[in-house]
């Protein structure tokens, strides 16, 4: 397959952006903050985006979806990280979605995926229990009952936790953290009695929410997926979605440059543009280049996600390029413009604030670098791709 | 069956059949490559068939047109080929400046009777060449280039000299910018003539370099005469050619280095721990970081050959290749060299094979400045890409 959007993804990006440069602008992420508002989104705006087919873009077409796949999920949230579109899509759309596809029951997938396409329900997974993400160490524990099972433990770093109607719930049911056997996935409705939900205001001014279970009794269909093997079930899943969070690191960087490189076009300084200065020329190059190569390594992982591959290597590779990417281009972008990019008013400060919560999640850097060395033992990786350099320029 | 499909199980046979077995070796360094021209001394017989039975099916230059030597392949059918190729470990069959930089060039602005003369002894290995454009007072600045060519009706007379001509010493013939009019611009009064280094006045000096190898020479005119058939283009007008050849030379060093994952190396060096994590935990790191880099970046390649295979121009994005490929390949010669201590700074002896880690190291030093500059590469995306003002 060719390492470039065919035509149909094509006219996806191009619907995307003027979407949501034209629904979204970063003016909504702005009030939503100085208003306190208390959903965290906009609701008619979400609609707009099911209607679109955005929220669906990961079910098949039998239950709603338009199956797009991940590149085309891939390109939705490029699209909507330059605006720094809030809405559930990231939770429901591409976390619950996999998941749900992943592991969940034919009558599961029947029940969840339609109304996640739609935008109806906003399903989220609640993975991480400390800073750090590192799913091997889950203590929550799920005990035994006649009729099901009893939560007990906390979850935090749970994206859209506080307006998600559905939780799904990585908990131990065997064994001890540390292990990678003996973790399950349990539906949780937010409403659950011993279900406390803690709206967390990060520095990104988005939704994030700590969890806290206190004896949440569920029923036996509350398990999705295997009993005790749900961490190997759900690893695919959750790399689809540290993809995706790579390709709204890749708009961030994008849009980053963009608006940094138009800066740098305006301002004068000493009676010149400053762009002619070559100290300013070479680091916006060197950015470029930066994004440039982070593009091609999430294609790349796109791609093989959505042809079905072992993902593992491509899916850290991608992510911990993408973050490293991402430090680089709001960094860089608050240096060349100045001042002005330390102050509220000007955008800039909210790009490099949702960046390092996105480079944090599902695995920061240092997690998928150690990831992609680990992987890189494996023969399906680095191997054979340095075998096929040969031909990809003549 | 698909055309393609066909396609690939004839080369497969034909390829299993012809490939000698000692030709299905890793290449160590360049000087084990087979680079054809007159004086070339061939390592081996099965070198030399392996090259001649590939010429004969046009499949040095699988893309080439059969008239010119090509194998007359689709960009398709080439990747099927080189696909084959890899499968059984091939080397490539000639590692030529004709065929990575001169030939491009020639099938987009020479002549019929220029093509028909040199594309297909470029195909067999039979010319070898070398390129003269740095001049002692023109290296990033390359327009500002002084060498002459005088017209005197039906050649003109070079003179002057060039330097960092890559081989020149092992060269047939040389592809050089000349100044054919110095009153106007420096772009302009540039022209691209072709020569043979065995024309009187032709002379070369092998430049020694700090990992103690010459690759490089000085070379001199000194009233050369060229016959003016061997003009490529217009007269004046070569710098395009001269810009347009840049830009695949640039897209070939961005594509060097990277043999061995450097993970497999570190790890037949310093061992694996007992979680099979490579021991020392800070070049693990390195290593890690490194190849992420390079991961990403021969996606970058794959995704600019599938863009001009789609018909986009990549244009100045060769210098972010340009860019990016030798800085990395810098990088990888340090690491390289970190992670075999003291032993990849031996000099000489068998032990060291005369020191080849330390020699390809220093070799590396050269990557960013040859064909343009690190620095020139970002004046160029930050010029045409990003439309800074100059």
């Amino acid at each position: 397959m060719a390492l470039i959007l065919n035509e149909e993804q094509q006219l996806l990006k191009e619907s995307a952006d003027g979407f949501f440069a034209e629904k979204a602008p970063i003016t909504q992420l702005r009030g939503l903050r100085d208003s306190a508002d208390e959903t965290g989104y906009s609701a008619e705006l979400w609609a707009e985006m099911a209607e679109m087919g955005f929220a669906g873009l990961l079910v098949d077409e039998d239950n709603g979806g338009t199956d797009f796949g991940l590149v085309g999920a891939g390109i939705v949230a490029e699209a909507m990280a330059k605006t720094l579109t809030a809405s559930p899509f990231l939770a429901s759309s591409v976390m619950g979605a996999s998941v749900i596809k992943a592991v969940g029951s034919e009558e599961q997938k029947q029940a969840w995926l339609p109304q996640i396409a739609t935008g109806e329900t906003i399903i989220t997974l609640a993975i991480d229990e400390a800073a750090h993400h590192d799913p091997v160490k889950t203590v929550l524990k799920a005990t035994k009952t006649d009729s099901g099972h009893t939560l007990s433990g906390m979850k935090t770093f749970v994206c859209d936790g506080h307006v998600a109607d559905t939780i799904l719930v990585l908990a131990r049911t065997s064994g001890e953290a540390g292990d990678r056997q003996g973790l399950s996935l349990f539906s949780v409705d937010r409403g659950a009695a011993g279900l406390i939900v803690d709206r967390t205001i990060m520095a990104d001014s988005r939704n994030w929410a700590k969890l806290t279970f206190e004896g949440v009794t569920v029923g036996a269909d509350a398990l999705v997926g295997a009993e005790g093997a749900a961490l190997d079930a759900i690893e695919p899943a959750l790399d689809n979605a540290r993809i995706i969070i790579a390709a709204e690191l890749l708009g961030i960087a994008q849009e980053c440059l963009d608006q940094t490189v138009g800066y740098l076009q305006e301002r004068k300084q000493f009676g010149v543009v400053i762009g002619t200065f070559q100290g300013l020329q070479h680091r916006a190059a060197h950015l470029f280049s930066e994004i440039e190569v982070t593009r091609s390594a999430i294609l790349k992982a796109l791609q093989v996600a959505d042809a079905g591959g072992d993902v593992r290597w491509f899916a850290s590779l991608a992510k911990a390029k993408a973050a490293k990417t991402a430090e680089l281009a709001t960094n860089e972008a608050i240096q060349m413009h100045g001042g002005i990019g330390m102050t509220d008013e000007f955008d800039i400060g909210f790009y490099i604030k949702r960046a390092r919560i996105l480079q944090a999640l599902l695995g920061d850097y240092n997690y998928h670098a150690d990831r992609f060395a680990a992987c890189s033992g494996n023969a399906l990786s680095i191997n054979q791709l340095f075998g096929e350099k040969q031909c990809l320029i003549a | 069956m698909t055309d393609l499909e066909t396609f690939q199980s004839e080369p497969r046979a034909w390829l299993e059949e012809n490939c000698p077995a000692s030709m299905r070796t890793p290449l160590l360094t360049d000087v084990n490559a087979c680079w054809g021209g007159r004086n070339f001394k061939f390592e081996s017989e099965d070198q030399k068939n392996w090259l001649d039975r590939m010429a004969s099916r046009g499949w040095t230059v699988p893309t080439w047109p059969t008239e010119y030597g090509g194998g007359g392949l689709s960009a398709e059918q080439a990747k099927i080929l080189a696909g084959e190729m890899r499968r059984i470990k091939a080397r490539s069959p000639l590692t030529s400046f004709g065929i990575w930089m001169l030939g491009p060039a020639l099938l987009k602005f020479g002549s019929h009777e220029q093509k028909l003369e040199h594309l297909p002894k470029i195909a067999r290995g039979e010319i070898r060449w070398c390129q003269g454009y740095s001049e002692p007072n023109a290296g990033s600045d390359l327009a500002s280039l002084a060498t002459k060519a005088e017209d005197k009706g039906d050649h003109y007379l070079v003179n002057g000299q060039k330097v960092w001509t890559s081989y020149a010493d092992k060269a047939d013939w040389i592809f050089c910018l000349v100044r054919t009019d110095s009153s106007g611009s420096k772009h302009h009064g540039v022209s691209f003539v072709l020569f043979d280094m065995e024309s009187k006045g032709v002379s070369t000096k092998p430049i020694k370099l700090i990992s103690g190898n010459s690759p490089f020479c000085e070379t001199f005119f000194d009233d050369v005469e060229v016959p003016k058939a061997n003009l490529v283009g217009e007269e004046d007008k070569g710098w395009t050619i001269a810009k347009y050849l840049l830009t695949h030379e640039r897209t070939g060093i961005s594509d060097m280095g990277m043999p061995t994952p450097l993970n497999m190396l570190a790890k037949d060096k310093l061992g694996l721990d007992d979680d099979g994590k490579l021991l020392g935990s800070m070049t693990r790191h390195q290593v890690a970081e490194h190849e992420i880099d390079a991961a990403a970046f021969v996606f970058t390649l794959e995704r600019a050959k599938d863009q001009a295979k789609a018909g986009g121009d990549i244009g100045a994005f060769s210098s972010m290749l340009k860019y990016y490929g030798t800085e990395l390949n810098k990088q990888r010669h340090e690491l390289i060299v970190k992670v075999n201590g003291s032993d990849g700074l031996e000099w000489e002896g068998q032990y060291s094979n005369n020191g080849d880690i330390a020699r390809n190291w220093l070799r590396t030093k050269a990557n960013s400045i040859e064909g343009g500059t690190s620095e020139v590469q970002l004046n160029i995306i930050s010029k045409r890409i990003l439309d800074l003002p100059v």
